[in-house]
């Protein structure tokens, strides 16, 4: 158990309704450097809408976000450059269909970062590497498989050097036999110290990847703890009959 | 006279200052008519309530509003509220106005093609809106309504002799005005209509070769 250093992202009580459902519910949790967590649970309980508040993609009811001493909500016009310090990381992969895999991440450093083309191209070349796709630095979003295309826009997010990167449902718009790879990447990133919030289905992943597990249900956090308190606690009833159907459900006939 | 005479001696060297100005109100109004179209365009789709009424009110009208008579008002209308433009400025205003109406069309039909998600992963980049649409809806949105944009330009090629209409002494005008002069309106009009097709001819083959090269590669 490695130790995780100060506390980067902090979450109070934020609450998020679409018209009379009600998404997140006064939900609060500090994230430390280093620190992954991956949040779990059923379709609909807000995983996604949280990953969106915290850099406000999505603006939430109330409640508040902060990066280090910096208040993310009500930022302004400062929202701008607080995001570039938050990657994100998106379940259809969302790359510029008109660039190649170079320039989708040159193009922040361009014109958010404002680097000189050179030190861009080297930085992208860097961050194509580390994801293992170097060979394809030339090639547009529709020459890509799904995973390469994942794997493009982790890079993506990664040139941009943030403090934390926000995953949302990173695998699930991939075939099976493709979501290896990303989740090989991501895992590469937890071992080099990255700050990460994982919203997945991956119950294997999450429980290798995770400081802590985050098990939420109709917009509220029902019981987190670390991989190991959750397998071996009875108090994690919930989660366990959640990561069982799961299994179930994934498992293929015949095998296990 | 014969007629070969007249085309080659007469026609075709005197036409050469109203080709060049032919050219010139095209050069001008083209590329204005693409920006301001994507101007309209970006302010129909993210702009605040009053902008997106601005700019539909903007396409409705110039849409709407024959050409013809759209140069006449610049040109006889605006002098008696004193704003006198001259008439080669009123022509190419008149074409930008009429271009990039209908040019925002094909790229508000583009824009709404890229999917959302793109906008969204540019924001979370750090992007303000401003820059998503400079750096990552246009260039989409333009390459996508390129077609349209250059049917467009192909019309804005034709109706520029419109511009004769105001005593813009383009093309047409000069060679209506030979043709006065020597009384040879078949042959001269033939000629111009050979001049019109070859300039049509060479944008058609250059957008093609646009298109190719900056075609959006497609799964």
């Amino acid at each position: 158990m490695h130790t995780k250093g100060d506390i980067i992202l902090r979450v109070e009580g934020l609450s998020k309704s679409f018209g009379s459902l009600q998404v997140l519910r006064d939900i609060s949790f500090t994230v430390r450097k280093g620190e992954t967590k991956c949040f779990i649970g059923p379709s609909g309980t807000g995983k996604s809408t949280l990953l969106r508040c915290i850099n406000q993609l999505t603006v939430p009811d109330s409640g508040r976000v902060f990066l280090f001493d910096q208040e993310v909500t009500n930022a302004g016009p400062r929202i701008n450059e607080l995001r570039q310090r938050m990657g994100m990381v998106f379940q259809n992969f969302n790359l510029f269909d008109h660039l190649t895999a170079r320039k989708n991440v040159e193009i922040a450093l361009l014109r958010v970062k404002r680097m000189e083309a050179s030190a861009a191209r080297e930085k992208a070349g860097f961050e194509l590497r580390r994801v293992g796709l170097e060979d394809k630095a030339d090639q547009y979003p529709a020459q890509l498989s799904g995973g390469q295309a994942q794997r493009v826009s982790i890079a993506r997010a990664l040139a941009m050097d943030p403090d934390v990167m926000l995953f949302d449902e990173p695998t699930s718009a991939l075939d099976p036999e493709l979501t290896g790879e990303v989740l090989e990447v991501i895992k590469g990133l937890a071992r080099d110290g990255m700050t990460m919030l994982i919203v997945t289905h991956e119950m294997g992943f999450a429980l290798s990847v995770a400081d802590e597990i985050l098990f939420m249900e109709n917009g509220q956090i029902a019981e987190r703890g670390t991989p190991e308190e959750l397998m071996t606690n009875p108090g994690f009833d919930r989660t366990r009959r959640f990561i069982g159907r799961i299994r179930d459900f994934t498992r293929a006939p015949g095998e296990g | 006279m014969d007629q070969a005479t007249f085309i080659f001696d007469i026609l075709i060297p005197n036409l050469g200052e109203g080709f060049l100005v032919t050219l010139a109100l095209i050069a001008l109004s083209a590329p204005c008519g693409l920006l301001v179209g994507m101007g309209v365009a970006a302010g129909r789709v993210y702009g605040t309530r009053p902008l997106r009424i601005l700019a539909k009110g903007y396409v409705v009208f110039f849409k709407g509003c024959p050409l013809l008579l759209l140069l006449f008002i610049l040109y006889f209308g605006l002098p008696s509220l004193g704003l006198p433009l001259g008439a080669f400025l009123s022509a190419v205003l008149g074409f930008i106005f009429c271009n990039s109406a209908y040019n925002s069309e094909f790229i508000r039909g583009a824009i709404h093609s890229i999917k959302e998600g793109q906008f969204t992963a540019a924001q979370a980049l750090g992007m303000s809106r401003g820059q998503v649409i400079r750096y990552i809806i246009m260039p989409q949105a333009v390459r996508k309504a390129f077609p349209g944009i250059m049917n467009e330009f192909i019309y804005l090629i034709k109706f520029s002799s419109l511009a004769y209409m105001i005593t813009v002494i383009e093309l047409t005008g000069a060679g209506k005005m030979i043709a006065t002069k020597y009384f040879m309106f078949t042959e001269t009009f033939f000629i111009l209509g050979l001049v019109y097709l070859v300039l049509v001819s060479v944008t058609t083959v250059a957008a093609h070769f646009i298109e190719k090269k900056y075609r959006i590669i497609a799964q």
